[in-house]
């Protein structure tokens, strides 16, 4: 992480783009809580990369003054990889939504996470897709019906994403919602500190197109995980993750743990490869001659 | 004689492949110019293999014609080889205690049984040296280096002990002595050495040309998913790269090895991916984003037969398409394609210099035999090729106000230049949205406009920045042949014999297949009465751009056998076409 030297206001990571959101959607928060936090961490406008893909959600690059890149949909994840791998010191934060991360670009996901890519994942739950105007995402309720299911979906189960990060090995794993910017600014700063993959579930409602998941329905179902609740345990994170009390959700980090990232493990590589003889063009070369 | 094929046939894993790759050595020691030329089973074990050496006194410029010699280590190789020995060829087969149940007699063809098997099993006690036995026979009878052989045999194998070095050299002599005490040689082929001319020489495959090519030009970043026949490309990098201070990493598939790509080339690095036709189709959608990003990187497609698994371990050229017109929308590309193993070394550089230089996907098409073949080639020094850099942006170096950077300002080269995270003032987003000049999204019909003249207007002078194509042969001709990538050198034999005949036949060897060098194709065309466009795939595609692009009227001559052409089958189709 590479703080910048004048003091900036989170006002200051703003670009002057207009975001494309509906009136009142839950990505505002997230824009407003994540512009909190790099101002808390002091991030560089210039040492910051913020990546997506592609939805409603995947459009906060732009309205933050970071550098940024607007991938394609489903590929967030492994782009912004590329950028860490070929640039460890930059500070890296992908954003998208439940249909970008965990369907289209789902089996990125388990590699990032297993590898412990050194880059941190907010993403923005609205259980639907808002861009296309309106269908069932992995996260939807089963059953939900929507455009492409007007007679309710068909599928028996949703991803839970909480479950999926720490199944795959993320070794942050955080939820939180738009609707409670303050607790979720701190959260966002926990993971972009974190070394490795820090995965943050926000619950980010769309008021367009999601009759079901609304601010109503999450307004009072946040509630911050136990005191007592061992972050280190990976078998308590799942349980935790699968069973909030009836009608509630948690607030708070799941998980954490420290191993090594792939940046640091392919400096290590680099060192063995370098002990071993032939390590310039011309001895390349000669490692062909006859 | 100056020009010998061998070919050896039998199971794989019966060490043919190395005892194939130590006679091209040896004999490249010797002063000879070698081409091996492989065929092997998609399982890893089991299964007919194949291996050729082409041995010459001169420059090789193919795998050839068949072969001479041909060498069976069983009788599934024998069967299926049968029909190629012709009167003329030497077979020299395991008989008898092999595989090989009765002894082979074909009229015209000189047949040599040598119980390969027998000597190595009851003789050395070690089954596993027939192969050299074989190599001893057939270095001996053909007069193959068999002293180069021999002193190679003492390098490879001293460090695995002199015990290791012994059974080895006595099993080759085993084989020779076998043949000079039970055949009398009746077959005209003896190859000999050639005085040493101070050549400086090195022996490298196509695949690991394409990695050293990559070295050359500055790679530091290879995302990569395993894919026959291009994963030696990673292999042979995931071994130099680090030690460059590079990264090799090997991704879940292959969208995220070229997203993988993108975002390192961003971020500034050199960054490439090799793949086969499979991997390049997955890729299509991140090709569309690199060129509506303008992002540098190279694409390397060792092609394989296709569709779908097709043929992964056989030869076709059939990428073509893909290569040129393939993703959605109008995506900008370049597209190069390597005729041998020098070829890939340079053309790697210049797809890195033309990556950088017009901030364009680049990518560069071989295939699996070129991938596959070892080639003697002139020692290439590293110091002596251009590498070029992207055009960089610097604070206020626009004449903008530092905060007013425009990523994709349109200018007269159409290339803009481009920042890198951490340079303060140059803070944009890289985008496959249609853009303004500062990169924000734009959906006019103005900067779709422009933007699209932008990104194709730039690669205007690519045609110019790769070197013209060369023509063989010259004055009016009656049939010009323009062929593209490992068929060239096909073309280049086909067309010397068929103009040592006395046949008004010239060639046109272009390297970049996209876009075209149309001025240069146009001039090449006028001056013959008929075009022939050979190559290896079912559609006829290069035909059918160069028609679409030039308007030359193409005779197509596509093959699609999973095998490469060779310059019998273009100098009788140059016979045909001429009558």
């Amino acid at each position: 992480m590479t703080a910048t030297a004048e003091v900036l206001k989170p006002k200051d990571y703003k670009s002057d783009i207009r975001p494309v959101w509906c009136a009142g959607c839950g990505d505002y928060g997230v824009l407003n809580a994540v512009q909190n936090a790099f101002a808390a961490l002091k991030l560089s406008l210039y040492d910051t990369v913020c990546v997506s893909g592609i939805g409603c959600s995947s459009r906060l690059p732009y309205f933050l003054k970071t550098y940024g890149f607007h991938s394609l949909h489903g590929r967030s994840l492994p782009v912004a990889v590329g950028i860490k791998l070929a640039r460890p010191e930059l500070e890296v934060v992908v954003f998208g939504g439940d249909g970008d991360l965990f369907s289209i670009g789902g089996g990125h996901f388990p590699h990032v996470a297993r590898k412990n890519s050194d880059v941190t994942c907010i993403m923005m739950d609205n259980h639907i897709y808002g861009l296309t105007k309106g269908q069932v995402s992995p996260t939807s309720t089963p059953g939900m019906v929507a455009t492409t299911t007007p007679f309710g979906a068909p599928d028996t189960g949703s991803v839970n994403p909480l479950a999926y990060a720490l199944t795959y090995g993320a070794s942050f794993v955080a939820q939180s919602f738009s609707g409670n910017p303050k607790a979720l600014s701190e959260i966002v700063q926990q993971a972009i500190m974190h070394e490795g993959f820090s995965y943050v579930n926000v619950i980010s409602p769309c008021l367009t197109f999601n009759k079901i998941d609304t601010f109503d329905f999450y307004k009072d179902a946040f509630v911050d995980l136990p005191a007592d609740h061992d972050k280190s345990n990976l078998v308590a994170a799942l349980d935790k993750a699968f069973n909030p009390p009836a009608g509630k959700v948690y607030n708070g980090v799941f998980y954490e743990t420290q191993r090594p990232t792939l940046v640091e493990n392919l400096k290590k590589v680099n060192q063995k490869a370098k002990a071993d003889k032939n390590r310039d063009l011309n001895e390349f070369v000669e490692e062909f001659a006859i | 004689m100056s020009d010998l094929i061998i070919r050896i046939g039998g199971e794989g894993g019966e060490g043919i492949i190395s005892a194939g790759d130590m006679v091209a050595e040896a004999a490249a020691r010797s002063g000879l110019e070698i081409l091996t030329f492989k065929s092997f089973p998609a399982e890893i074990r089991g299964g007919y293999a194949m291996y050729q050496v082409r041995f010459s006194k001169d420059e090789i410029l193919s795998e050839g014609t068949g072969f001479q010699v041909f060498c069976a280590f069983n009788q599934e190789a024998l069967d299926k080889n049968r029909s190629q020995l012709v009167p003329g060829t030497v077979l020299v087969y395991d008989y008898p205690g092999g595989d090989i149940a009765e002894e082979v007699k074909i009229e015209g063809v000189t047949c040599y049984a040598l119980p390969m098997s027998k000597i190595a099993k009851k003789d050395l006690d070690m089954y596993r040296a027939k192969n050299m036995v074989a190599l001893g026979a057939l270095s001996f009878t053909f007069d193959i280096a068999l002293e180069s052989l021999k002193e190679l045999v003492k390098e490879k194998f001293g460090r695995k002990g002199q015990a290791v070095v012994d059974v080895n050299l006595k099993a080759i002599d085993a084989g020779a002595h076998f043949m000079r005490d039970n055949h009398k040689k009746t077959d005209p082929y003896k190859m000999g050495s050639v005085a040493k001319t101070g050549k400086d020489v090195i022996i490298i495959s196509g695949n690991e040309a394409v990695g050293l090519g990559a070295l050359i030009a500055g790679c530091n970043f290879l995302s990569c998913y395993p894919i026959t026949p291009a994963t030696e490309v990673a292999n042979y990098l995931a071994v130099r790269l680090p030690k460059m201070d590079g990264t090799l990493v090997q991704a879940e598939d292959e969208i995220a090895s070229l997203a993988n790509v993108l975002g390192a080339s961003y971020a500034g690095a050199k960054a490439m991916t090799s793949t086969s036709g499979p991997g390049l189709s997955l890729m299509q959608e991140l090709l569309g984003l690199a060129s509506m990003a303008e992002i540098p990187c190279v694409i390397v497609d060792v092609q394989r037969g296709g569709p779908s698994t097709g043929l992964p371990t056989k030869h076709e050229q059939s990428d073509l398409f893909m290569a040129c017109h393939g993703g959605h929308g109008d995506a900008s590309r370049v597209v190069l394609s390597a005729e041998n193993v020098s070829d890939a070394i340079e053309l790697t550089v210049i797809a890195f210099n033309i990556a950088e230089k017009y901030q364009t996907p680049v990518l560069l098409l071989t295939d699996g035999s070129l991938g596959f073949r070892t080639e003697s080639i002139k020692r290439p020094d590293p110091r002596k090729y251009s590498v070029v850099n992207r055009d960089r942006f610097k604070a206020g170096g626009n004449g903008d106000a530092p905060s007013k950077y425009l990523r994709y300002k349109l200018t007269a080269s159409g290339v803009s230049a481009m920042s890198l995270p951490g340079d303060a003032g140059g803070a944009y987003i890289s985008t496959g949205l249609e853009h303004s000049e500062s990169s924000a999204p734009s959906f006019t019909p103005e900067d779709h406009a422009r933007m699209s003249d932008k990104r194709f207007n730039k690669l205007a002078s690519v045609v110019d920045f790769v070197p013209p194509p060369e023509v063989q042969g010259d004055g009016p001709a009656d049939l010009g042949v323009i062929s593209w990538g490992s068929t060239l050198g096909t073309v280049r034999e086909a067309v010397n014999q068929a103009r040592a005949q006395g046949l008004k036949v010239k060639a046109l060897h272009p390297k970049l297949v996209w876009p075209l060098q149309e001025k240069q194709i146009k001039a090449f065309a006028s001056t013959c009465k008929k075009i022939l466009v050979p190559e290896v795939n079912k559609q006829g595609q290069f035909a059918e751009i160069l028609r679409g692009k030039t308007g030359v009227d193409a005779i197509s001559y596509p093959i699609y056998g999973g095998l490469p052409f060779s310059p019998k089958q273009i100098l009788e189709k140059i016979k045909e076409v001429l009558k």
